[in-house]
C-alpha cells in the first residue's frame, strides 16, 4: 500500500463519525435542558402577575384568550386577557383546574383524537386542526357550531358536541361517538382551552382572521 | 427441506420476515379502509372508524419494519461475524412473545378501540400518541424483546469477527432501542409530550433507521455484487457521520410550532436542510459501486462479448436496493426538503403534503430495502447461486413502486389545495378546513390516492406470490 491517504482510511472516518455524533448529541441534550425550562407549565401566580409563559398554567381557563398580531414578533400570539367564566366559574383553583386539564389530556389520548385530528399540527389529517380550536369563531357567540348545539356558551357547546358528535353533523364526514361522558367532555374542553393559550410561534397563521375569503368578498 | 440447511440465526430471520410480510399486508388493507373513508365517509362509520383504521395502518407499518429490521440483522450476523449467533434460543423465544403481544394489541385496537379517560386506558388499551399508540404494558414487552435482540447482537459481535458493518449496527441498534424509552411516559403538558414524542419518531426515521439502511446497503453490496468491503465500509462511516451530523439536530424541524422556543427555527432549518446530503451520497454510492464492479468484470479477459456476466447475484433484491437508494433520496430528501424550512412549514405543517412525504419516505427509505432483504433470504434459503427476476417479481416491483408514486403525487396535489385554501386563504379554522377538503382538486386527489392504493395492493399480492414461489423456479442458477 504505497499511496496511503487519510481520506481512504476507515479509522479516520470511524473517528469522525463518533465525534460528529457525540457533538450533535451533546448539543441536543444541552438545548433540551433550555427548551424544557422554557416549556414547563406556568403557575397560577404567573397568571396573576401577568408573567408570560410559553405554556401557561391550568388556571388559564379562568381567563379570556385571544390570538393577536404581535408587531415585534411579526406573527400572532395568544394573549391572556381579563377574567372569563368557564362552565359558570372564573375561580377554578390551581388543583381543580389541574385536575380538569389532567382529565382532558388523558381523554385526548384515551379517545385517540390524534388519529383523526392534528394537535399542535401533529397527528392525522381527516379532521380540523385542534391547536386553536377554542378560538375558532364558529364556536363563538355568533358561530354556527355554537348555534347548532343550542347551548348558551362556547364551553357548553363544545362539551355537548363532544358527547354526541354524530348528532351534529356539519359535513358528510362526521366525528364518531367515542363514549365521552359529561365529565370527560368538560376536561377535554379545558384541555383545548389550555392548548389554545400555548405560544406556538404564530402557527396557525391568520387563524380565524379571514371571514368569507373564499365565498365572495 | 432446503430450509434445514439454514443455520438457526437465519431461520429465525425467516420467521421475522414472514410475520413482517403479513403485517405489511395488514398495513395496506387498513390503509385502504382509511382511504375509502376519505371518499365515502359513511364506510364503517362507528364500526371501524378512520382513527381505528389509521392507527392499525401506521402501527402495522412501524411494527413490520421493526420485525424486518430484526430479521435482517439475524440474517446477516452469521455471515458477518463468521460464528453462530450467541443466545439464539432466547432470541427465538422472544420472537414468539413479540408476536403474541402484537396479536393482543391489535385485537384490542380493533375490538375495544377507545377507553375511559384514565390511566387504565393508557396501560391496557391505547396511549393515543401517533405511531406509538401501543398501551404501556406492551411498551415494556417491546423493551424486553428489544433488549434480548440487542444482547444477541452484542454477544455475537464481541465473540465473532467484528466488521465495520457489525460495529455500526451495534451502536445503532442500542440507540434505536434506547430511544423508545423517550416515548413511554405521560404528561399533562402537550408541548413536553410532543417534544419527547419526536425523540422517538424523528430520531428513529431520520437517524437510527437511516444508519441501519446504510449498514444493510453495505451488506447487500458486498453479498450481491461482490463490492470491496474496505471501500464499502469507508462509505458507511462517512454516511454515519453525515446522517447523525444532520439528523440529530435536524429534529428542530418538528419544534417550530409546538410551543418550543424560536431558536429551533434556525437550528431546524439549517440541520434538516443538510439531511438530504447523505441520501444523495448513499444513492451515488450504490450506483457507483455497481458500475465499478461491473466494469471490472467487463475488463476481465473474455473470449467474446456475450460471456460478460452481470455481477449481480440477486436481481430482484438488487432492483429493490436500487429503488431504495432512489426512493430514500426522493421521498426523504426531496419531499422532506420541500417543507422543512419554517417559512414553508408554517403553511404545510399537518396537511396532506405531510402525508405525501410520509408515504414516499417510509416506502422509499425502508419498505424497499427490507423487501430486498426478504429476497436475499429466499435466495439463501433455497441455495440459489444467481437469482433472476421472474415475471411476477418485475410486475410486483412495478405496481408497488408505481402505486406509491401515484399516491404520493395525488397527495401532493391535494396538499397543495389544502395549503392554499385552508391555510393561506382561510386561516386554518374549522370552516377553512372543510372548504379546502371540498375543493375539486382535493377531492380528485383523494380518488386517485385510493385508485393508486389499490394498484399498490395488487402489487403486494404479486409480491407475496413471488416470494412464496420463486425459490423453486427453474430460472435461477443453483
Ligand atoms: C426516511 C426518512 C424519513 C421518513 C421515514 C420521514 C417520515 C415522516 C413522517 C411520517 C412525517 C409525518 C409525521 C406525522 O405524522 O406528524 C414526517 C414529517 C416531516 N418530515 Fe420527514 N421523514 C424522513 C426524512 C425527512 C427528511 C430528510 C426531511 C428534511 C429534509 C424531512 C422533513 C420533514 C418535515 C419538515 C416534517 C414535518 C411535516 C409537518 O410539519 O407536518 N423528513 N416525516
Ligand atoms: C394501499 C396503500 C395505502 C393506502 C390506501 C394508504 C392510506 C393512508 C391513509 C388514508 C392515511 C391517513 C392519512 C391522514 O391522516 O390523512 C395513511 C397514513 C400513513 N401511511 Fe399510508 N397508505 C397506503 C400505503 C402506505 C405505505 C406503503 C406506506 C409506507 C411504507 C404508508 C405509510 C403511511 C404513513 C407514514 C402514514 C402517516 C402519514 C402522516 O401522518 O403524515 N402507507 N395512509
Ligand atoms: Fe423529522
Amino acid at each position: 500500500m504505497a499511496n496511503r491517504s487519510v481520506w481512504s482510511d476507515n479509522r479516520f472516518w470511524q473517528r469522525s463519525a463518533a465525534w460528529v455524533t457525540g457533538f450533535a448529541a451533546i448539543l441536543l441534550i444541552w438545548l433540551t435542558f433550555d427548551t424544557s425550562m422554557q416549556i414547563s407549565m406556568g403557575s397560577d401566580e404567573d397568571l396573576k402577575n401577568g408573567v408570560t409563559k410559553r405554556v401557561p398554567g391550568p388556571t388559564v381557563i379562568n381567563y379570556k384568550i385571544t390570538y393577536e398580531m404581535d408587531a415585534k414578533r411579526g406573527h400572532e400570539v395568544p394573549v391572556i386577557g381579563e377574567k372569563e367564566l368557564f362552565f359558570g366559574r372564573d375561580d377554578w383553583s390551581e388543583e381543580e383546574a389541574g385536575a380538569l386539564l389532567h382529565l382532558g389530556k388523558l381523554g385526548s389520548q384515551a379517545k385517540n383524537c390524534m388519529n383523526c385530528h392534528t394537535l399542535l399540527g401533529n397527528g392525522a389529517y381527516y379532521a380540523p386542526d385542534l391547536t386553536k380550536a377554542w378560538l375558532d369563531p364558529a364556536w363563538g357567540p355568533e358561530g354556527s357550531l355554537q348555534a347548532m348545539t343550542g347551548k348558551p356558551t362556547k364551553e357548553e357547546a363544545m362539551a355537548e358536541f363532544l358527547q354526541h358528535p354524530s348528532q351534529y353533523p356539519t359535513h358528510e364526514r362526521m366525528m364518531p361517538n367515542l363514549g365521552i361522558t359529561a365529565e370527560e367532555a368538560k376536561g377535554l374542553v379545558a384541555f383545548l382551552k389550555h392548548m389554545s393559550s400555548i405560544d406556538t410561534n404564530g402557527f396557525p397563521r391568520n387563524f380565524g382572521k379571514i371571514k368569507g375569503a373564499v365565498h365572495g368578498k | 427441506m432446503a430450509s434445514s440447511t439454514l443455520n438457526e440465526s437465519k431461520q429465525l430471520a425467516t420467521w421475522y420476515f414472514t410475520f413482517a410480510f403479513i403485517l405489511f399486508g395488514a398495513q395496506l388493507l387498513f390503509g385502504l379502509v382509511a382511504a375509502i373513508q376519505y371518499v365515502m365517509p359513511g364506510f364503517l362509520f362507528e364500526i371501524l372508524d378512520f382513527s381505528v383504521a389509521r392507527t392499525l395502518h401506521i402501527n402495522a407499518l412501524v411494527v413490520w419494519m421493526v420485525f424486518a429490521m430484526f430479521g435482517s440483522v439475524y440474517w446477516l450476523l452469521p455471515d458477518e461475524t463468521g460464528i453462530d449467533t450467541v443466545g439464539i434460543k432466547i432470541g427465538k423465544l422472544l420472537y414468539w412473545i413479540f408476536v403474541a403481544a402484537i396479536a393482543v394489541v391489535v385485537l384490542v385496537y380493533i375490538f375495544v378501540q377507545v377507553g375511559p379517560a384514565d390511566e387504565t386506558t393508557i396501560w391496557f388499551i391505547m396511549e393515543g400518541r401517533e405511531y406509538i399508540e401501543a398501551p404501556r404494558w406492551a411498551d415494556f414487552g417491546i423493551v424486553v424483546v428489544a433488549l434480548g435482540f440487542v444482547a444477541n447482537l452484542f454477544l455475537t459481535g464481541i465473540k465473532g469477527k467484528q466488521t465495520g458493518i457489525v460495529t455500526v449496527l451495534m451502536a445503532d441498534m442500542i440507540a434505536f432501542a434506547g430511544l423508545y424509552l423517550a416515548g413511554m411516559f405521560f404528561t399533562d403538558n402537550i408541548s413536553v409530550d410532543q417534544y419527547w414524542w419526536w425523540w422517538v419518531i424523528h430520531l428513529w426515521v431520520e437517524a437510527t433507521w437511516e444508519v441501519f439502511v446504510g449498514a444493510i446497503a453495505a451488506y447487500g453490496l458486498i453479498t450481491m455484487i461482490g463490492a470491496h468491503r474496505k471501500v464499502v465500509e469507508m462509505w458507511l462511516w462517512i454516511e454515519v457521520a453525515m446522517l447523525f451530523g444532520s439528523g440529530i439536530l435536524g429534529m428542530g424541524h418538528h419544534y417550530f410550532w409546538i410551543g418550543t422556543p424560536e431558536y429551533w427555527w434556525e437550528i431546524g432549518a439549517l440541520f434538516s436542510a443538510l439531511e438530504p446530503l447523505p441520501l444523495v451520497a448513499m444513492f451515488v454510492h450504490v450506483l457507483y459501486d455497481w458500475g465499478k464492479t461491473q466494469g471490472a468484470e467487463m475488463n476481465a479477459e473474455h473470449t467474446d462479448e456475450d460471456s460478460v456476466r452481470s455481477v449481480i447475484q440477486n436481481k430482484p433484491a438488487f432492483t429493490w436496493f436500487v429503488f431504495n437508494a432512489f426512493g430514500n433520496f426522493l421521498g426523504a430528501g426531496v419531499w422532506g426538503f420541500f417543507h422543512t424550512l419554517p417559512q414553508v412549514n408554517l403553511y404545510t405543517h399537518g396537511t396532506q403534503f405531510t402525508s405525501a412525504h410520509g408515504h414516499l419516505a417510509f416506502f422509499g427509505a425502508y419498505a424497499t430495502i427490507l423487501i430486498g432483504m426478504m429476497y436475499i433470504a429466499v435466495q439463501g434459503k433455497n441455495n440459489i447461486k444467481v437469482m433472476n427476476n421472474t415475471k411476477s417479481s418485475i410486475w410486483a416491483v412495478s405496481l408497488i413502486v408505481g402505486g406509491v408514486m401515484g399516491m404520493t403525487v395525488a397527495l401532493t396535489i391535494a396538499g397543495y389545495v389544502q395549503v392554499l385554501v385552508s391555510r393561506a386563504q382561510m386561516g386554518a379554522t374549522w370552516a377553512g378546513y372543510f372548504d379546502g377538503q371540498a375543493g375539486m382538486w382535493f377531492a380528485q386527489g383523494m380518488d386517485w390516492r385510493l385508485i393508486m392504493g389499490v394498484v399498490t395492493f395488487l402489487g403486494f399480492l404479486l409480491l407475496a406470490k413471488d416470494l412464496l414461489t420463486t425459490g423453486k423456479n427453474p430460472v435461477h442458477e443453483r
